[in-house]
């Protein structure tokens, strides 16, 4: 028995495999098994090739598999595409409509199974995933009745004679595989899970999530891929709890009413993808400026322009740390795994109201897209703290106001909420004095940024960086951000056996950078690979520019839209070595 | 109760002498002590320009934001706090070049806000480049051989847009653009003002002899019935978008915060930001 496998579906977008890879993946969670998908698609809504592939293991997995156990394929052109990932002895399920061929040079087995045609038997060609569904779950030898109660939450609205339909097709597609095989094929078994039904979720649920515990009442927010989802995700659930998600006319107008919204006392944020970011600079510079809080998430994906709006990419990062004119106080966060999704954007409130000032998480499309298992997330780990909010303030003398910018140590102002009494100051985006009065004085000119700037010097973020680090003088230090960390694990477990150690740091705080916290497995390092999804080496930049050694430092660069595979990473440290 | 007096505050604007803004000041602090505000109570949100500088000049909380952006962050306030009255104020420009997106958007999400345009037909700020309120042929720094481009015409737009509440009112009339405002401001909905607000240094043409003689009160016109879009609007055309007072309101449509699913009369602001355990753990249980 093996203890993982990949199963990869793939056809024309809109011919329903989204539908068979939930429901799949939904019931090997159930069964226990933790898993990781990846979904290949283009902007297309109909037409164009698409696939999802989901790693499913027993033991906890958080990267994409170099090859593919079983593809199970609509058309000729998935066999075509994608049939050289299947390992030697991997199983491609294919309709037997088109009559699909093994392309010369694949070793693998074909099992042509008449999708279309036991779903037209049964009424419907829109059913053939279903048969899909059973052919798959058949393969692996899954318990039929897991893929049925799944089938009845998932079509259970619609109607039971809906419903028995839809099991039928499944049921069908099973028998049809285990005639053909003549039993399950002992190289696709896979070990038993422990049955824990764990979470399963996508990085933009976690996010939204994390707001709505956070506290974020309020999302201000346009359309684009891959950050549709967080509101999404918001707009379902904010209603019962009082609030609510606009759909603005632009992000421009997104990042404004976000800001609007925190001026106003409620937690608000805003999600977007390279395009929209390069639209909102202005307005975090005024969030910045005004020293009022306001959560943005950066989900990356290709660039520049529209680039690759569907595709992997971590090519934001200059712009999410330099992109605003002048010079403000901001936090940049990187999560890199689902869990983290969740916390960071817990933290991101706290620290934007703590310190008054745009925190952006930025996350990449594999985090923000791929669906994986998540560990338990826990209630006591939630805290929210609103920084120096006050509700109580003194009259004071005739045409003075609550001094909103008052020029303290640690640079942080008391703040109230408008409406609140004898609570009235002026907001603006021009220079101020502590009143928050505009101010062209040189002098107060320079207390006044060194304030706002000041708030950076001591900020207290958890884990600036994630480490593991066994060895204390390694061989290679490889540093990450967002999803690629699974990967790099993979590749070091295989670094480990080719006699090469190796640490692991994950930046998770990308601004203010923590120079002093990776400074010494830096030092500690014979060379020092970075890796990451841009062509420019953009961390590797700011480790060189905030730390130095540059000498030391190599790129492992990727960015042909593709996240990265263990076996890109493993070759290229062993070469750097 | 507030007196217009507790609205203002100790600065001293920095308009030009005579310019028109000092007049809509004065009528947003009249309007608000009629309608019987707190200073605490009311929000004006601006945006940049000569006319942006007016939430400075008003004592009640106040935000002078980023060009053109003055609606989206008034809607993110009273999203946040529908208890506070919220005015947003800014330039021709402001409103209608660079926000011109955010107005039409605003206009047909009809939130609960007062929108005041102070239009001076002229960017006065950048010192005297044309608008999109300028006339065919005005003269401007940027246009030394004229403006070629055609006019824009807000009434007309915010009409077109869904607008419950059009109105328009001149500098040199306190009385009228007063009461103008105390109605957009008791109006459940977006109630979209312009105010001709001449722009003494820059603009020699659209002075305030020009625009005296040339509006027309829609109490002089027989039989006008504001209720009444079509003749709302064709009134406009035929008088050259020169029309001022209440041109058109529609009483019946509420105001956007109105039909939220979920949304609550309290401030959301007031609200209990914690989940419960139990909340949490349901919230959670999806996902498994
Ligand atoms: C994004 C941006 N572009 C340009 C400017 C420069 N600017 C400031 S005010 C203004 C136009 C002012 O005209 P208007 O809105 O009519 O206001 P007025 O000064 O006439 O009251 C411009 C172009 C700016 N502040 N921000
Ligand atoms: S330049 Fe024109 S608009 Fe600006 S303050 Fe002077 S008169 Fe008013
Ligand atoms: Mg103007």
């Amino acid at each position: 028995m093996i203890s993982q496998l990949s199963w990869k579906i793939g056809g024309q977008q809109g011919e329903g495999l989204e539908s068979t890879d939930r429901i799949f993946s939904t019931a090997l969670n159930r069964l226990g098994y933790y898993l990781y998908g990846y979904r290949h698609f283009s902007s297309r809504i109909k037409g164009g090739h698409t696939n999802n592939k989901i790693r499913i293991s027993k033991k906890p997995i958080r990267s994409i598999s170099d090859d593919l156990d079983i593809l199970v394929a609509f058309d000729q052109e998935t066999i075509d595409l994608n049939a050289h990932e299947l390992c030697d002895g991997g199983v491609i399920v294919a309709d037997a409509k088109f009559s699909p061929k093994v392309p010369e040079g694949i070793k693998a087995r074909l099992f042509a199974v008449p999708f279309t045609g036991i779903a037209e038997e049964l009424g419907t060609s829109l059913m053939k995933n279903m048969v899909a569904t059973g052919a798959s779950a058949a393969l692996l030898d899954l318990p039929i009745d897991i893929i049925k109660e799944v089938i009845k939450e998932e079509f259970g609205r619609k109607g039971t004679a809906i419903v028995d339909k839809n099991i039928e097709a499944v049921s069908r597609g099973a028998e049809f595989i285990k005639d053909e095989t003549g039993g399950p094929l002992p190289e696709l078994q896979i070990e038993p899970a422990d049955g824990q039904r764990r979470l399963f979720m996508i990085g933009n649920d976690a996010i939204g999530l994390g707001a709505l515990v956070a506290g974020c009442r309020f999302m201000p927010a346009y359309p684009i891929t891959p950050a549709s989802e967080v509101m999404e995700y918001l707009i379902k659930r904010l209603p019962k709890y009082n609030g609510t998600v606009i759909q603005t006319e632009d992000e421009i107008a997104a990042i404004t009413m976000a800001i609007g919204a925190n001026y106003g006392g409620v937690r608000s944020l805003t999600a977007s993808a390279g395009p929209g970011l390069s639209l909102m600079m202005e307005g975090i510079g005024l969030a910045g400026m005004t020293e009022t809080p306001v959560v943005i998430v950066d989900t990356q994906r290709g660039g520049p322009s529209t680039g690759l709006p569907t595709k992997q990419e971590q090519s934001d990062l200059n712009a999410v740390i330099y992109g605003t004119h002048g010079e403000i106080p901001k936090i940049v966060l990187a999560p890199s795994t689902i869990e983290e999704c969740f916390y960071d954007t817990v933290e991101a409130f706290n620290l934007a109201e703590i310190y008054q000032c745009p925190v952006i998480v930025v996350t990449d499309l594999q985090l923000s897209l791929g669906k994986q298992t998540a560990e338990n997330l826990d209630f006591e780990n939630i805290e929210i703290n609103r920084g120096k909010i006050v509700s109580e303030i003194d009259p004071r003398e005739d045409g003075k106001l609550f001094k909103r910018y008052e020029i303290t140590e640690d640079g942080i102002s008391p703040r109230a909420i408008p409406g609140t009494k004898n609570g009235i100051y002026h907001v603006t985006g021009v220079e101020h004095d502590e009143e928050g009065r505009p101010s062209e004085a040189a002098d107060n000119r320079q207390k006044m940024m060194d304030k706002r700037l000041r708030k950076m010097e001591n900020i207290q973020v958890t884990n600036p960086i994630l480490v593991d680090a066994p060895h204390e003088t390694p061989d290679l230090l490889i540093v990450g951000m967002g999803s690629t960390g699974g990967t790099i694990d993979e590749a070091r477990s295989r670094l480990d056996k080719d006699g090469i150690s190796s640490n692991h740091v994950t930046v998770r705080l990308m601004h203010p950078f923590p120079t002093e916290e990776i400074k010494p497995y830096i030092e500690k390092a014979k060379k020092v690979v970075v890796v990451e999804n841009n062509a420019t080496g953009q961390l590797a930049s700011l480790i060189k520019l905030n730390v130095g050694y540059a000498e030391k430092i190599a790129n492992h660069l990727k960015y042909d839209g593709n996240p990265f595979l263990p076996s890109d990473i493993h070759e290229t440290c062993k070469e750097l070595k | 109760m507030a007196t217009f007096k507790e609205f203002r505050n100790k600065i001293k604007p920095n308009w030009c002498p005579g310019c028109g803004d000092f007049s809509v000041q004065a009528a947003i602090q009249r309007a608000a002590a009629n309608t019987g505000l707190e200073p605490d109570d009311l929000a004006v949100v601006s945006g940049i320009g000569c006319s942006g500088r007016i939430s400075g000049y008003i004592n009640a909380n106040g935000l002078h934001g980023i060009h053109g952006r003055s609606l989206p962050i008034a809607q993110g306030l009273k999203m946040a706090n529908r208890e506070l009255t919220v005015i947003a104020a800014g330039g021709d420009g402001d409103g209608l070049a660079i926000g011109t997106g955010h107005t039409v958007h605003a206009i047909r999400r009809n939130m609960n806000i007062t929108y005041i345009i102070m239009d001076n037909q002229i960017y006065g700020l950048t010192k005297g480049q044309t608008s999109p309120r300028s006339a065919f042929g005005f003269k401007t720094k940027s246009t030394p051989e004229g403006s070629k481009e055609a006019a824009l015409p807000p009434l007309e737009l915010a009409l077109s847009s869904g607008a419950t509440f059009v109105a328009q009112s001149f500098s040199s009339n306190l009385k009228e653009m007063t009461n103008i405002i105390e109605e957009g401001i008791k109006h459940d909905g977006f109630s979209f003002i312009n105010v001709f607000s001449p722009c003494v240094t820059f603009n020699k043409i659209n002075t305030y002899d020009w625009f005296k003689e040339n509006i027309v009160s829609v109490e002089d016109i027989e039989n006008y019935d504001s209720s009444d879009r079509i003749m709302a609007m064709s009134k406009l055309m035929e008088n050259n978008g020169m029309l001022t007072g209440v041109i058109y309101q529609d009483k019946t449509r509420t105001s956007y915060e109105n039909h939220v699913p979920g949304f609550k009369e309290e401030a959301l602001n007031k609200q209990e930001l914690k989940l419960s355990e139990e909340e949490f753990n349901e919230l959670v249980a999806e996902f498994r």
